[in-house]
């Protein structure tokens, strides 16, 4: 095989010592002949194993041979046959458990780089073409209430209005897009595209009213009984975990999702142009080792901090982020600490952070998820000055809806109980996907739950009698 | 003061519930009791005491603006029943939220002894309304320009050693007012309910942000209160934590001080959707 076919086209990127100043996008994607050239590296494998890594099984083949004629517009409508957010998913999919694991060129060599393909074909019809939305389909008078606008509800959303059912979506923020807008900043997922992505749900006739919690504004038995023949509920895993130690409530520590959602919901790195504060700290911890803790880890560097380092408790191989966004961050100067895990955050006698007591880490037997437990070392205490800490390990489920919605089952956790195959719930009409199903997981798993769920609840409407 | 036109708000809204608003497209979302409803009218009222850049943005408002967003009605609703005797306290900027509280508890049967008050005669207001759903009524100022001379405190200190038997005792305010409360109640024992207002962002459980830490519990303000026990409140934790952003604001305040005139009025906002 010639030599440019066992590697990726390299995609250009910022200049991390550049980047890690500015919140513009890291990467800068292919140019027409990079992306031709890629997808000049498919074998064409007749089984095509990498679509069914795939959450929603894009015909990968198909677009990659439209990619190799050049017919850009061609290869994107065969993607968004499949997949309504092809920006996002192109993005942030991690494109290395999924579709890149089981490429077969991937097995001696490096995969075709289906994510940024995908992205590219996106980028390109964006760019060249007015997105025109379908036909509508005739009505069906049906309604649906979808709650949540993040990639699960805004792709049920997509897909129950092109079956001509009238949706509506109910919102708690200011803004639609879930972790899109308030979770993955801007320099990994323009804001601007995710808007477009939304627009185009709107574009089916999709309603969206912001500003509504669902449970206080109006709770789901209102929603059922106000015309709503089906509800589709799709809140996400917004309630962040702390690790209960001592000082946790000290100034300067945040969950993740808080500082996150400062800087990017409410434009924080922009203060005071906007009036939403954030502490920009000098020197940063992050606790964690998943897609969040790399995100802030990376968005306090950029608002300035002289050293952020990434606590994390167990070691490089079992780093649950996105293998790229780990290469990103190492690039741009965080320091990561393996093995390493919190102990307690010390004050400054006046209630602020000063540093954080951490603890070495070893590997031992491995526990229920297969990864190995980290166990600590005696006497490897060692602190950490700081003036920030984020706590980055993990979200649960807002507990806030199900409370507030009698017959809804939950488990243990306070996920909704759901049907895998239909996202049907305890309550008749009543469907859910996405993290509030499955915990935190990925966009492109929310939105292939939801494109499940869209078809059981297109039947479940065009069947009951109500 | 601002009376706004929100149904749907209006519709569902109990006693100790708030709103998060935003002014404007670069506004922060800020937390707002709602003072009084009206579900037949649609309309809510609040009422804003001007301490920082978004505040202040709020009192330049004139009648018929829109406001940008709207969220609500937010946290638990106060727990309103009959417990007998209890006594509502509002300081400052609390009388507000303490009035619906007032009106509710009498409707549920209680005996009422309502105390409010303010540094001056100037900031007090609501004193008929107040008194129209109480029993008793005990206005304080701390220069002693209306009603007794002193704390809200001492007049509750007094009612509490009058009575042979006080239920409950819920207190709304300032940080510092509630937590002078609390310890009055201490002693005796009487069930004391405060509200409390850290700093928020989404005011949906989402950031923790509003964390507050009650008995030994960290409590997210937001969705398990505002109200709590508050002889198991960290009120000291709850004023640091209040102070976070002091030098932002300033530096937010420097820039919107310029066209700012203070001024108390009553109007009508809508917000539409
Ligand atoms: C910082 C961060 C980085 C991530 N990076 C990646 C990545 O690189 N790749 C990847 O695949 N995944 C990533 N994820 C995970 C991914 O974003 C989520 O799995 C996905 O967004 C889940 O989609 P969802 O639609 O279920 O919920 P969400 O995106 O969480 O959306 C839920 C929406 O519901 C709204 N809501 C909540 N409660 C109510 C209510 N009561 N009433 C009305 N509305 C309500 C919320 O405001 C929100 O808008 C990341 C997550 C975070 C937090
Ligand atoms: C549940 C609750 C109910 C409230 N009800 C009322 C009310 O009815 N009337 C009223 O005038 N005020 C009320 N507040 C306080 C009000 O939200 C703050 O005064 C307002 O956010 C200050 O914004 P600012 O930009 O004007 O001032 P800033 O300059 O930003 O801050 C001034 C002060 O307000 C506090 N503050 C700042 N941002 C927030 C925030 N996002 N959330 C809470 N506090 C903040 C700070 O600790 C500081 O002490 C309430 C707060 C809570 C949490
Ligand atoms: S959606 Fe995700 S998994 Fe599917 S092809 Fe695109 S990048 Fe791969
Ligand atoms: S597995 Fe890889 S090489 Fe084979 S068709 Fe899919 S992308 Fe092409
Ligand atoms: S304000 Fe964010 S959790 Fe309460």
């Amino acid at each position: 095989m010639e030599e440019w076919k066992k590697h990726k086209q390299p995609m250009r990127r910022q200049d991390p010592h550049v980047r890690a100043r500015n919140f513009d996008e890291v990467a800068l994607g292919y140019t027409e002949e990079e992306a031709v050239q890629e997808a000049e590296r498919c074998l064409a494998c007749k089984k095509s194993p990498c679509v069914e890594a795939c959450p929603v099984e894009i015909d990968i083949l198909g677009f990659i041979e439209l990619v190799q004629q050049r017919d850009f517009l061609g290869a994107a409508r065969k993607i968004k046959e499949k997949n309504a957010l092809p920006a996002i998913c192109g993005r942030v999919c991690p494109q290395e458990d999924q579709c890149e694991e089981l490429c077969v060129l991937g097995k001696k060599f490096e995969p075709v780089s289906i994510g940024r393909l995908e992205r590219f074909v996106a980028d390109w019809e964006a760019a060249n073409t007015e997105t025109l939305a379908p036909e509508r389909p005739a009505p069906t008078g049906k309604r649906v209430a979808v709650v949540g606008s993040g990639p699960a509800g805004l792709t049920v959303a997509a897909d129950l209005a092109n079956l001509g059912h009238s949706v509506t979506i109910f919102e708690a923020f200011h803004k639609a897009g879930g972790v899109l807008v308030y979770g993955i900043p801007e320099f990994r997922l323009p804001k601007a595209i995710v808007q477009r992505e939304v627009e185009f749900v709107k574009s089916l006739g999709v309603e969206l009213r912001l500003n509504y919690l669902v449970g206080r504004t109006i709770t789901v038995d209102e929603l059922l009984a106000q015309g709503y023949q089906a509800v589709f509920i799709a809140v996400g895993a917004g309630l962040p975990y702390f690790m209960n130690i001592p000082g946790e409530n000290y100034n300067g520590v945040y969950s993740a999702n808080e500082f996150l959602t400062r800087s990017n919901l409410m434009k924080a790195y922009r203060f005071p142009e906007y009036d939403t504060p954030i502490k920009r700290g000098k020197r940063v911890a992050v606790v964690g080792g998943g897609n969040v803790a790399m995100d802030s880890a990376r968005t306090a560097l950029r608002l300035g901090a002289e050293h952020v380092y990434n606590v994390y408790r167990r070691s490089r191989q079992e780093m649950p982020a996105r293998e790229e966004e780990i290469e990103n961050a190492i690039e741009e100067g965080i320091d990561i600490r393996f093995l390493t895990n919190p102990t307690r955050i010390l004050g400054d006698g006046k209630g602020w952070v000063l540093a954080i007591e951490c603890i070495k880490m070893r590997l031992g037997e491995p526990d229920q998820s297969g990864r190995r437990r980290p166990v600590p070392i005696e006497g490897s205490e060692h602190t950490i000055d700081v003036d920030v800490v984020i706590m980055a390990i993990g979200n649960g489920a807002n507990p806030l809806l199900p409370s507030t919605t009698p017959g809804l089952e939950t488990n243990k956790w306070g996920n909704i109980v759901a049907d895998e195959d239909t996202g049907k719930t305890s309550m008749e009409g009543v469907y859910a996907g996405g993290d509030i199903v499955t915990g935190a997981a990925t966009v492109i798993s929310a939105m292939g739950a939801a494109r499940r769920s869209a078809r059981a609840i297109h039947d479940y409407l065009m069947t009951s009698r109500k | 003061m601002f009376v706004v036109e929100t149904p749907r708000i209006a519709r569902k809204s109990k006693p100790g519930q708030f709103l998060v608003v935003r002014v404007d497209e670069r506004g922060e979302r800020i937390p707002l009791t709602i003072a009084d409803s009206d579900a037949e009218k649609g309309i809510i009222t609040l009422v804003i005491q001007e301490v920082g850049k978004s505040t202040i943005r709020m009192g330049v408002l004139r009648e018929g603006d829109t406001l940008l967003d709207l969220v609500g009605p937010l946290g638990k609703p106060s727990h309103i029943d009959y417990f007998g005797k209890v006594v509502l306290v509002g300081g400052g900027i609390g009388i507000a939220p303490i009035y619906p509280v007032v009106k509710a508890m009498k409707y549920a049967g209680n005996s009422v002894v309502s105390i409010i008050g303010a540094r001056t005669k100037e900031l007090l207001f609501w004193e008929d309304k107040v008194k129209e759903f109480s029993d008793e009524l005990l206005v304080t100022t701390d220069d002693g320009s209306c009603g007794h001379k002193g704390f809200v405190t001492d007049a509750v200190r007094e009612v509490v050693s009058r009575e042979p038997q006080v239920d409950l005792v819920v207190a709304i305010g300032p940080v510092i007012m509630m937590k002078a409360v609390a310890e009055v109640t201490r002693g005796p024992a009487i069930q004391t309910i405060v509200s409390l207002n850290p700093i928020m962002v989404d005011a949906t459980g989402m950031c923790g942000g509003c964390r507050v830490t009650v008995g030994d519990r960290t409590k997210f303000a937001c969705v398990d209160g505002p109200e709590f026990d508050g002889h198991l409140v960290d009120f000291d934790e709850l004023m640091r934590r209040r102070k976070m952003y002091v030098d932002e604001e300033k530096t937010a305040l420097q820039k919107c001080r310029l066209n700012h005139v203070a001024t108390q009025h009553t109007f009508r906002a809508e917000h539409k959707g």
